[in-house]
């Protein structure tokens, strides 16, 4: 075992998890204790599969509480009319969805239309694809980090085949106008994927009203577990798997699905309701408002009507990585969108998509509320936030000093 | 605590030595970053008799290893003479630290660049310089490309922040493509006319904004 670490500034205690005050619940979130608990017998008791239709009453019975949960997250998106793939998340549902429709369908047509916002599942799907010989259009957005539906239109082509975006963005909180974009794109006979990841349980949607052919969905996002997500593929549409195998998921995901991980991922929705997605949302506006009352020359990125439990602004004259880290040994999670803080020394490329200008993506910083957060937690992580930008800023050359 | 960084550099950044500003410095400089965009200015005292750096601060715009090896190098050269200290190599500073993340050399780089610089601009406006190189359009075209565009995260010549430039009887006019309202339009400025100012046989800085657009 790694020895901790003897920081001076920084606390013993800080390190445990149970005093750490975690506000980067847009990466992810804890699994709730009530998740974890449905699906534990799923590891020690009901563990069995089915391999056919005459397989023993073992696997048959689990068979069965896995098609209740598939009907339930079906209903729960408004989905009778498809069937819903589980995949190991949302980056295998993006996978499945863009790659899977473009490999069964490119004799239809080679050009693929997107945003400059997208998750990097999808980013780096597209890059794929772009190798195989499909183009795609990568829409630009707005200041806020909106696509302009006209913009859609406007790109589509003959030999457009699919359109793909997401429904809101885990970095900026944006929510894309997916009623009025899907009108667009179905009156054109086009298929339209949507990345709703971000989404699932924290905004109830219906795939109905937006005139979806796939949706994407993960589970971890709301405190389900980790490892499991789904792709809802309307009725007729027609995908090439990306992993072979036999009769699983409809012949379109090869492989023993994760038992566990479905039961809790329902789980995990059933738990949401408006009331919670109200107090989340209550939580992120008052961290909003305290972070305006205690920290000058602070901005919000993206809009102000925005995923609930979403976060996003930059405290100028200071450097994100700098303050992430001095968070951290104060024992508060957060992460940001500095160039400074990312594998490549790029700044975020939603933030500048969004024509943010270098200068503030390198002071951003995102917070993701849970179900977790307290209002104690947010005043204490806004005090600790606003003495490690006071210290920063003291020895920076930028803005006013005292 | 997991942390890609030493124990050296954590301490240097919680608690940097040389942080802060001197009032009426002997000389100055600010260095950015093209590759991230961080900065780093640097304020010397130097006695004029012995040439040893008596006192060295710096303020920085930029991350923990930006902040740890500004505060490195300033405590490397402090007590030095200017000969000694502009021995001092940026593969020093990460040395002394422990090392660094190789994403993060470059910030051992600039804290070094920015106070070779000020070294330069003391023996600049001291009558000190070895080779007196009259200041043409090259060597204000080198030091322009030294002052960051925050708004850019690049060079004001590279990002076409500037649009022309020229020297006459002592005289540098520097004409920006940016209107005076523009965000950092000041920084911009003073940086402009801090770079340039130091230059022996420049008297005046002249910094001329765009109209409005």
């Amino acid at each position: 075992m790694e020895s901790l670490h003897g920081i001076p500034g920084g606390k013993k205690e800080v390190w445990n998890t149970v005093s750490r005050i975690y506000l980067d619940g847009t990466l992810t979130t804890r699994t709730d204790p009530q998740v974890l608990e449905e699906m534990l017998p799923y590891f020690t008791e009901k563990y069995a599969v089915p391999s056919s239709q005459f397989s023993h009453s073992h696997g048959k019975a689990i068979e069965e509480e896995i098609e209740k949960r598939r009907e339930f997250i079906k209903g729960y998106i408004d989905g009778k009319e498809g069937k819903l793939i589980f995949t190991s998340g949302g980056t295998e549902a993006n996978n499945l969805a863009i790659k899977g429709f473009a490999r069964e369908n490119w004799d239809k047509g080679m050009h693929i239309i997107s945003s400059s916002i997208e998750h990097q599942s999808v980013r780096h799907t597209l890059y794929t694809l772009e190798k195989e010989g499909f183009e795609v259009t990568y829409l630009p957005v707005s200041p806020e980090g909106y696509v302009d539906p006209d913009d859609v239109k406007k790109n589509i082509r003959e030999d457009t085949i699919l359109v793909t975006l997401q429904h809101s963005n885990p970095e900026v909180g944006v929510i894309q106008p997916i009623e009025e974009i899907g009108k667009i794109v179905k009156e054109k006979g086009i298929a339209f994927h949507v990345d709703a990841a971000y989404s699932t349980g924290w905004i109830p949607f219906s795939v109905e009203n937006w005139k979806a052919d796939m949706v994407t969905l993960t589970a971890h996002k709301v405190h389900g577990p980790k490892g499991t997500g789904a792709l809802w593929i309307r009725d007729g549409i027609k995908i090439k798997p990306l992993i072979d195998g036999t009769f699983h998921e409809y012949g379109l995901r090869g492989g023993i699905p994760n038992i566990p991980g479905i039961i809790g991922f329902a789980k995990a929705l059933e738990l949401m309701d408006d009331e919670e997605r109200e107090r989340v949302k209550y939580l992120r506006d008052y961290l909003w408002k305290r972070l305006k009352e205690e920290i000058e020359d602070i901005k919000l990125n993206g809009p102000e009507e925005r995923h609930p439990a979403n976060l996003n602004v930059t405290i100028r004259y200071v450097e994100g990585e700098a303050v992430v880290i001095q968070l951290d040994l104060l024992g508060v999670s957060v992460t940001t969108g500095s160039a400074c803080f990312s594998r490549k020394l790029e700044a975020s490329y939603v933030l500048r998509a969004m024509g943010v200008p270098y200068e503030d993506a390198h002071g951003s910083l995102r917070f993701g509320i849970s179900r977790f957060t307290t209002e104690k937690e947010i005043d204490e992580a806004v005090s600790r936030l606003k003495e490690v930008v006071e210290r920063l800023r003291k020895i920076s050359p930028l803005g006013r000093k005292e | 605590m997991k942390t890609p960084y030493s124990q050296k550099v954590i301490e240097h950044f919680l608690n940097p030595r040389n942080a802060g500003k001197i009032e009426n410095p002997d000389a100055k400089a600010s260095e950015g970053s093209p590759a991230c965009g961080d900065m780093v200015r640097v304020y010397l005292k130097v006695n004029p008799q012995t040439l040893v750096i008596e006192d060295i601060k710096f303020e920085s715009f930029g991350c923990a290893s930006n902040i740890a090896t500004a505060s490195m190098a300033t405590e490397m050269v402090k007590g030095k003479t200017l000969e000694e200290a502009k021995k001092i190599s940026w593969k020093d500073v990460v040395d002394a630290l422990g090392g660094l993340p190789p994403v993060k050399v470059h910030c051992a780089v600039l804290a070094v660049d920015a106070i070779k610089r000020a070294i330069e601009n003391y023996e600049h406006t001291h009558g000190i310089l070895k080779e007196k190189k009259p200041t043409d359009k090259e060597v204000i075209r080198e030091r322009l490309e030294h002052v960051i565009d925050p708004a850019a995260g690049m060079d004001v010549i590279r990002v076409g922040t500037v649009k022309d430039y020229e020297i006459k009887d002592g005289v540098v006019t520097v004409y920006l493509n940016i209107p005076a309202q523009r965000d950092f339009a000041s920084h911009i400025k003073e940086e402009i006319e801090e770079t340039l100012s130091p230059l022996w046989d420049v008297k005046e800085v002249r910094v001329i904004f765009s109209s409005r657009d």
